[in-house]
């Protein structure tokens, strides 16, 4: 026989003002725990936005970011003429060589300075990332010392709209478009003619070669290839998607370790301020107890009840810390990514799985907080639960 | 000497006032032994907590001994009550944690005595309830009976000069409401204590001097 | 006296449910003071930092290189007595995706670098040793007990900013002056990098990565800092210089989005010790309404009630919290063993203790609040009639 759910549902309401602490505990937890998840899942979104499928990157080997890797210009020539890259219509290689460097700017409000990547591009950078789109202004034109900007520095940034100046590289650069990388960590760089940049800074080579693969089947020979000709075999090809994804393990695995750590110990507190409220629950109700258990209840019954009870409260934590968790990806984040020593721009990422996992972080509370009370509640004396005051 | 004029109370019970007390005017001379009757709503513990200093009147005035408890400031009073009234709760109301002398001794840690007049005091008033045998018992150990009777020496501890009590027996047997209504008498008869108390009880209202009924807030 | 017994036994009343209330804030609190660790050891440059040194850049980023000649130039601005400089090499060392292999490599000249940093202790033998050979290297006895350098080991990095393979052979280990010195660097001669990339990248020689100096009075620094910086404006390179303090600043402010979610969190571990804390008070006190007023029938004062209840509270709150701290430092300990290079120091940080008992403290008294005001609301006739 099962004991009715408006009795659980009108006991947590009789002790409203434990069970809204108790309620608020659960909440926060929960919160904090979608929250890290959100976090560091934003990040991951980041990067592998970044990358497009059929993409590969060319870098030197054991480079950890584009910005230590050096490509002689000629090699960088060879490669773009290897027939795996995919050809444009007037029949040159789709490939893009480019320069990267990092400068500071200043961000607003807070005035601490960040890293912000220059990317310097040819022509057909923006047909290989068709995920970055004009927003604002026009592109800059090729031969001239003018950059676009992604949305996160012109929202982030001092003097970063249209028409602004930027000094670096012993000259003023002139801010012409803002482009929009749809989420990705173009959003925060600044793109300019890759001749011009690396004319600026003295640059004598390359960062990276970016090219778009004839299918993305061919990768394995365009490896093969690069690596069985001396000329390039100091360099090394990935896929896009995999090197944006590697950029971005040490924070995001930074963001997932601490975050999930802070959780851990929070479920603990939280666990025991469940267990609190339940064991009260229990020490306030003996004599109720035994009133049901002389009416016939069983055991398994008042153990089931109280269960049931704790589990409710744990739901209804985790849905509300969900709930307020989502209010969060309206956020916008902007920090040093420790693989590109340069700034990156997330949010917090809402995904089903995120909640599932909340939710049964939750209940796992609530089942952990209140067994011991259900329990001691179940072997509860039936004539020593009546007698007592 | 205790003087009830024309007191009046009511509570608010939402937006509704309920009378408890409607004008009710009585005087109790020194050494009475009072007790207060009447079915469950009658005022009476009302009327007992007026004349203890635990509640505040809406009309009329009390006084005690010649103070105006009702005038006194929410300090002033509780102070006059360390010093002038002893309560006896149905519930003996004694503290679970603290054994029977050191319930006893609660309201002498009010006054300045030092420790050893305190404990003088304090066995004092367990032998004459009866129970100096028992005074390292914390309350679980001891019988409802014996609970009434540490309590009633927690109550004449500070030596005041009323007593009140509020169903005595109430929660006992009849042997040992047999025993605290003797002892009461005793304090009464011997140490001249002026008892106001609260019964259901006919048989402990036996012992007072004077009975009185309340009834709807009304003395009958 | 009294108050004080009485919240004594009233706290032991429910063992189990003090108990868990103070496992409960202990844990809260050690994860408070740890998160306060991780933020303190994030600016743990800032703290290390010297008042005297200064550090000069190129002005557009740390990455980019400044020329050899402008060592001179700015040894001969008045009001610096002794200059030095370094380059950041980078490379890999063992696989560069597993963080646990990181520590900075860095070229600098081996006989100003330590006249600059004192706190770098090198002993005299093995120093001669390295300031001979070409090749060598001085680490830091952390990672060197991480990895397992001795002297004479070769460590070999695979350059990425300066191309190829390369090997260093140990030949000083060094020691902090102080608990805030970072023992995680490896250090090697700048002539052998410069010789070395003049070979293989002609044009790339004659770099510097950034010039160090001590001002001879703390209180010019700023206006040292514009000489040099005005010096440079024209130039291709031009300088940004500040005082080594701000420049460890710049580096933390760069991470100041985490830093501040951090903060953030710590302060919701606050909200859970209360959460904590007040539940057990609230129930407590509820349980206890007719005691406390018996008590105040009996004649003791509202200022009895709020010690008893504020009592208990603070003294939950004291327990768990000096749990909760003692734990921080085995907590804090076994981090920083598991991540040795990722914050190169790592201690609780007196300030720590002192903000994470503060916090206990205010959560024993906060939460005892609610209770002690409803108790002293509450009229005595009602809290008589009140059971359980």
């Amino acid at each position: 026989m099962k004991i009715p759910f408006s009795y659980t549902w009108r006991s947590l309401w009789a002790r409203r003002l434990t069970t809204a602490l108790t309620l608020t505990g659960l909440t926060l937890v929960a919160f904090v725990f979608a929250a890290v998840l959100m976090l560091s899942r934003g990040v991951e979104n980041t990067m592998i936005e970044t990358g497009s499928p059929d993409n590969a990157i060319i870098l030197r080997k054991s480079a950890t970011s584009e910005l230590v890797s050096q490509i002689d210009r000629d090699h960088a020539n060879i490669m773009k003429t290897f027939p795996e890259v995919a050809l444009l219509p007037d029949g040159k290689p789709f490939a893009s060589t480019e320069t990267f460097v990092v400068i500071n700017m200043r961000k607003k409000g807070s005035n601490d300075m960040g890293n912000i990547s220059v990317r310097g591009v040819s022509p057909e950078a923006m047909e290989l990332r068709p995920q970055v789109s004009l927003k604002e202004g026009r592109w800059f034109t090729f031969g001239t010392q003018e950059i676009v900007i992604g949305t996160s520095i012109n929202e982030q940034f001092q003097n970063a709209s249209i028409g602004d100046r930027i000094a670096f590289g012993g000259t003023f650069w002139t801010i012409v478009g803002v482009v929009d990388g749809q989420g990705s960590a173009f959003d925060s760089e600044v793109w300019g003619d890759a001749n011009q940049i690396m004319a600026a800074f003295n640059r004598p080579v390359y960062s990276i070669v970016l090219i778009r693969l004839r299918s993305a089947e061919e990768f394995d020979a365009l490896k093969l290839r690069i690596e069985q000709d001396p000329r390039t075999s100091y360099t090394e090809v990935k896929r896009e998607q995999v090197f944006y994804r590697e950029q971005s393990q040490a924070l995001s695995g930074f963001i997932k370790g601490l975050g999930l750590v802070v959780t851990i110990i929070f479920s603990i507190g939280a666990m025991i301020g469940a267990m609190i409220t339940m064991y009260a629950a229990v020490a306030n109700r003996t004599r109720e107890i035994g009133t049901l258990r002389a009416l016939g209840f069983r055991r398994r019954s008042v153990l089931g009840a109280f269960l049931i009870e704790s589990i409710l409260l744990s739901l209804i934590g985790g849905t509300f810390g969900v709930a307020l968790a989502s209010f969060m990806s309206l956020v916008k984040i902007s920090t040093t990514n420790f693989g590109t020593f340069s700034e990156l721009a997330f949010g917090f990422a809402l995904a089903p799985d995120i909640i599932v996992s909340t939710l049964i972080f939750a209940v796992v509370m609530g089942v952990v907080g209140g067994f011991l009370p259900a329990v001691r509640a179940s072997r509860l004396n039936i004539l020593a639960a009546l007698r007592s005051a | 000497m205790i003087e009830v004029r024309n007191v009046s109370k009511s509570y608010r019970r939402d937006s509704l006032r309920v009378p408890v007390l409607n004008n009710i005017t009585i005087s109790v001379p020194d050494g009475e032994f009072l007790a207060l009757m009447g079915p469950s709503g009658s005022g009476k513990t009302t009327l007992l907590n007026l004349i203890a200093g635990i509640d505040r009147p809406d009309d009329g005035s009390i006084e005690v001994n010649g103070t105006n408890v009702a005038a006194l400031s929410e300090s002033a009073l509780a102070q006059w009550r360390a010093n002038n009234v002893g309560f006896i709760f149905q519930f003996y109301n004694l503290l679970p944690v603290l054994t029977a002398f050191e319930n006893v001794e609660l309201p002498l840690l009010l006054t300045n005595l030092p420790k050893k007049k305190r404990r003088e005091h304090v066995e004092a008033a367990l032998t004459l309830v009866g129970l100096a045998d028992r005074m390292g018992h914390y309350p679980k150990q001891l019988s409802g009976g014996q609970e009434q009777r540490v309590a009633i020496a927690r109550a004449l501890v500070t030596d005041p000069t009323v007593l009140v009590a509020d169903e005595p027996t109430g929660d006992l047997d009849r042997v040992s409401a047999g025993e605290v209504m003797t002892l009461l008498d005793r304090l009464n008869k011997e140490f001249k204590k002026t008892i106001v108390m609260v019964t259901h009880d006919p048989r402990a209202a036996e012992k007072a001097h004077k009975v009185m009924h309340l009834d709807k807030g009304e003395l009958t | 006296m009294f108050v004080l017994k009485l919240v004594i036994k009233n706290a032991l009343r429910h063992k189990l449910r003090t108990l868990l209330t103070i496992t409960g804030i202990a844990v809260a609190v050690m994860s408070f003071g740890f998160l306060r660790t991780v933020v303190t050891a994030w600016s743990y440059g800032v703290e290390a930092s010297a008042a005297n040194r200064m550090i000069t850049r190129n002005a557009v980023s740390f990455i980019f290189p400044l020329p050899y000649s402008y060592r001179d130039q700015i040894a001969r601005i008045p009001g610096i007595s002794q200059i030095t400089w370094a380059n950041w090499f980078g490379g890999a060392y063992k696989d560069p995706a597993d963080f646990k292999n990181f520590f900075p490599r860095m070229a600098i000249d081996p006989e100003t670098y330590f006249l600059v940093y004192p706190e770098l202790i090198v002993p005299p033998d093995q120093m001669k040793v390295f300031a001979q050979e070409r090749n060598a290297c001085i680490v830091g006895k952390k990672i060197a007990d991480q990895h397992g350098f001795k002297i004479g080991d070769v460590i070999t990095v695979e350059g990425d900013i300066y191309p190829g393979r390369w090997d260093f052979v140990v030949r000083a280990i060094y020691t902090g002056r102080d608990k805030s010195t970072d023992e995680t660097q490896m250090f090697f001669h700048w002539k052998y990098l410069d010789e070395r990339i003049r070979e293989l990248q002609p044009g790339r020689d004659g770099q510097i990565g950034w010039y160090v100096f001590l001002a001879t009075d703390a209180s010019k620094m700023p206006a040292i800092a514009q000489t040099v910086d005005e010096q440079y404006v024209n130039s291709r390179a031009g300088t940004k210089t500040e005082s080594e303090r701000e420049f460890q600043q710049g580096f933390v402010s760069m991470s100041s989005a985490i830093i501040r979610s951090l903060e953030i969190v710590s302060f919701i571990i606050i909200g859970i010790i209360l959460l904590v804390l007040a539940n057990t008070i609230v129930m407590a006190s509820r349980e206890r309404t007719t005691e406390y007023a018996v008590l105040k029938t009996i004649g003791f004062s509202p200022g009895h009630i709020i010690g008893l209840i504020g009592g208990e509270s603070l003294l939950i709150a004291a327990l768990g919290g000096a749990l909760g701290l003692v734990l921080t430092f085995p907590l804090a300990g076994a981090f920083a063993q598991m991540f040795p290079t990722f914050f190169p120091v790592f201690n609780v940080e007196t300030v720590t203790i002192i903000l994470a008992a503060t916090v206990a403290a205010v959560a024993g008294v906060v939460a005892a609040l609610f209770p002690t005001i409803r108790a002293l609301r509450t009229s005595i006739a009602e809290g008589l009639r009140a059971i359980g």
